[in-house]
């Protein structure tokens, strides 16, 4: 039964190891190799556009290690995501160097704009593509790290939890949009040059992008599976269930929480720096409430505290909101809602938590009758 | 000539001592001058109880008596507006929270079973057996055997060996009550703070339940809450009971059901 059990999750993992590889190959000699009058080519748009789900399904990904796992219904993962990106955006823009409109050596466009005569310290150091990546995980995981530190020693929970990460979202949002916070106010930082040198608008580089998007999202998939099936992982869950329970056992509860949100923050993170680079802009608008709550949809409808569903999810969403929006760009807010409630009432446990139950059920069906015919010979 | 006050040495020390003196005792746990009110009612008040290494002690009680605050009381989930609660001699409860409480060997099962329903019955006991609760520690630990076979005896015990790969949230209610007395005892607490342990449970379920506890008693202080008298009787130890926040009796449960006070608020004539 163990056996079955661990060869069942095994070939799981091993499913889903393959075809993010599979993908990581497949997709760029598709788009790079094959001649473009063929069937088989994969336009440049699509490789972007799949790029940048699978930055979204690292997000969601993200999400569900806190809230399927430990109970942590975060509305503002979208701000450790938005702070990623900031952060990859701040490289890109140092590597704009003179090329910019203003032809200034040192400065971004939007700083000359604003008649500053020297680099803020918080730009310091963004020239650097180690220094940038470090702030990647190191700026959403701080302020995770804090901001949990606070909240889960006070025990904030529940509801409570989730309307104040809203609201640190919103006040990101609001202070990102200031053009004083130097961060490029609402046009936030775009018309990004190279990376590490490469032209960014290059198919190479953006096939190279895509497939570190799909390395990042295997990564994490496997640290965040390598968490929940650790004990620290059977714990978690015990939070989410029982919360003064697992105190009462003797578990500090929010040092579990502590940990896993700042890992969650720094995945989040990672996810926006790939982001970034991917779009080609990075604006306070990453930051709204809204795409946090979207998130929420992404995993909800993919099955939570379940990994893969959750990243699932977020493609199948997205899929369906690139095809909404073109086909019927009014209704899309409509069908999200529409596509929330349907989830809720009728899969609660998502399309992979819907299929394992499924596949359960049918598997412990066919047992009885296969141990009835073992015994038949005997009698 | 004036004297600034802040100037002035204030002996901050010894008000404190004053204030809390360091009580030392020779009882597992001492319970003295407490009481809490919530909201202008006093759910405890000036409740004092003593409870000896190795002792096993029921209490008993009308509804509203304080015996569940008692508890929380006992496992830092409330703080007492007064009195000292100290455990093992020197340990002021009343300082400490919840995890540090259970991790200095005070246990607990609640009224209403509570065990974790999304795990397996296995499972439960395995994260209970007294082991590093870091969250790296547990991040990284590998399988123990030493763990895996001191839940296989806790299963034995609680005679859940054969459901040990359910989920717990599909037991039956009996079932559920002994899985959370099995984390209990995996625990190794000194103490066993036990909640109606007999609660909706069979007659035959009561007894072994009665038995178990005894069992769990000749190597644990334990401190039973229960309503059932036959249970009581068939644990055959001290009672006290508690009423309206504090002692109203203590003894054999004959000099306390004999107690004119006891059969008043309690036992009805």
């Amino acid at each position: 039964m163990i056996a079955r059990r661990l060869f069942s999750s095994d070939r799981r993992i091993a499913v889903t190891i393959a075809t993010l590889l599979a993908a990581a190959v497949i997709v760029p000699v598709l788009n790079l190799a094959v001649p473009a009058d063929s069937v088989f080519h994969m336009p440049s748009y699509v490789v972007a556009l799949v790029g940048k789900y699978l930055c979204y399904a690292l997000l969601a990904l993200a999400l569900d290690l806190v809230w399927g796992y430990c109970g942590i219904l975060s509305l503002g993962h979208g701000a450790f995501f938005a702070l990623g990106g900031y952060a990859m955006g701040m490289y890109l823009m140092r590597q704009i160097g003179p090329r910019g409109v203003y032809s200034h050596p040192t400065l971004p466009d939007f700083m000359v704009f604003l008649n500053w005569k020297e680099l803020p310290f918080t730009w310091w150091g963004f020239s650097s593509f180690p220094y940038a990546m470090l702030m990647v995980g190191l700026v959403p995981g701080i302020l995770a790290f804090v901001f949990g530190w606070f909240a889960f020693r006070s025990r904030v929970t529940g509801v409570y939890l989730s309307i104040i990460t809203q609201a640190l979202t919103y006040a990101l949002m609001l202070a990102f949009f200031r053009n004083d916070m130097g961060f490029g106010g609402n046009n936030g930082l775009t018309d990004f040059k190279d990376i590490l040198g490469f032209n960014i608008q290059s198919q190479t580089t953006r096939a190279v992008l895509f497939s570190l998007s799909v390395l990042a999202l295997m990564a994490g998939y496997l640290v965040a599976r390598a968490i929940v099936t650790s004990k620290a992982g059977k714990i978690l869950i015990a939070v989410r269930d029982a919360e003064a329970r697992t105190r009462f056992l003797g578990y500090r509860v929010e040092n579990y929480k502590l940990f896993v949100w700042t890992v969650s923050a720094v995945m989040a993170g990672i996810a926006g720096a790939l982001y970034v680079p991917q779009v080609g802009i990075i604006n306070p608008s990453e930051f709204s409430p809204a795409n946090s709550i979207e998130t929420i949809v992404w995993v909800a409808v993919g099955g939570r505290g379940t990994l893969v569903g959750a990243a699932l999810g977020a493609g199948v969403v997205n899929f369906a909101k690139s095809w909404f929006t073109g086909a019927f760009p009014q209704g899309w807010l409509f069908a999200l809602g529409g596509l929330f409630v349907f989830v809720t009432l009728f899969l609660p446990k998502g399309i992979v938590g819907t299929f394992t139950e499924w596949w359960r059920t049918r598997a412990a069906k066919r047992e009885p009758p296969a141990s009835a015919a073992a015994e038949q010979p005997a009698q | 000539m004036l004297i600034d006050p802040m100037d002035m040495h204030v002996p901050t020390e010894a008000v404190q001592a004053i204030e809390r003196p360091l009580v030392v005792t020779q009882s597992l746990l001492y319970l003295d001058g407490v009481s809490v009110s919530f909201d202008g009612f006093r759910a405890i008040n000036n409740l004092s109880l003593v409870i000896a290494p190795g002792e096993m002690r029921a209490i008993i009680g009308p509804n509203g008596a304080g015996k569940t605050t008692m508890m929380d009381i006992i496992t830092g989930k409330t703080k007492p507006d007064t009195g000292d609660v100290i455990f093992d001699g020197q340990i002021d409860l009343t300082q400490l929270d919840e995890t540090a409480i259970a991790n200095l060997g005070i246990g607990r099962k609640f009224q209403k079973p509570t065990v974790f329903e999304s795990h397996t019955v296995e499972d439960n006991v395995e994260m209970a057996v007294k082991a590093d609760r870091t969250v790296f520690g547990t991040l990284f630990s590998r399988h123990s055997a030493e763990i895996w076979k001191r839940v296989d005896e806790i299963l034995g015990i609680v005679r859940l060996g054969d459901h040990r790969r359910r989920m717990a949230g599909d037991l039956s209610h009996g079932q559920k009550q002994w899985l959370e007395i099995g984390m209990l005892l995996a625990q190794d607490p000194k103490l066993l703070l036990v909640d109606e342990p007999a609660a909706g449970m069979t007659d035959v379920e009561t007894g072994a339940t009665a038995d178990l506890l005894k069992d769990i008693a000749k190597t644990h202080s334990v401190v039973v809450v229960e309503h059932d008298m036959g249970f009581i009787r068939e644990l055959g130890v001290k009672v006290t009971c508690l009423h309206e926040g504090s002692v109203l009796s203590e003894g054999t449960l004959d000099k306390v059901s004999a107690d004119e006070r006891v059969i008043e608020v309690y036992l009805g004539r």
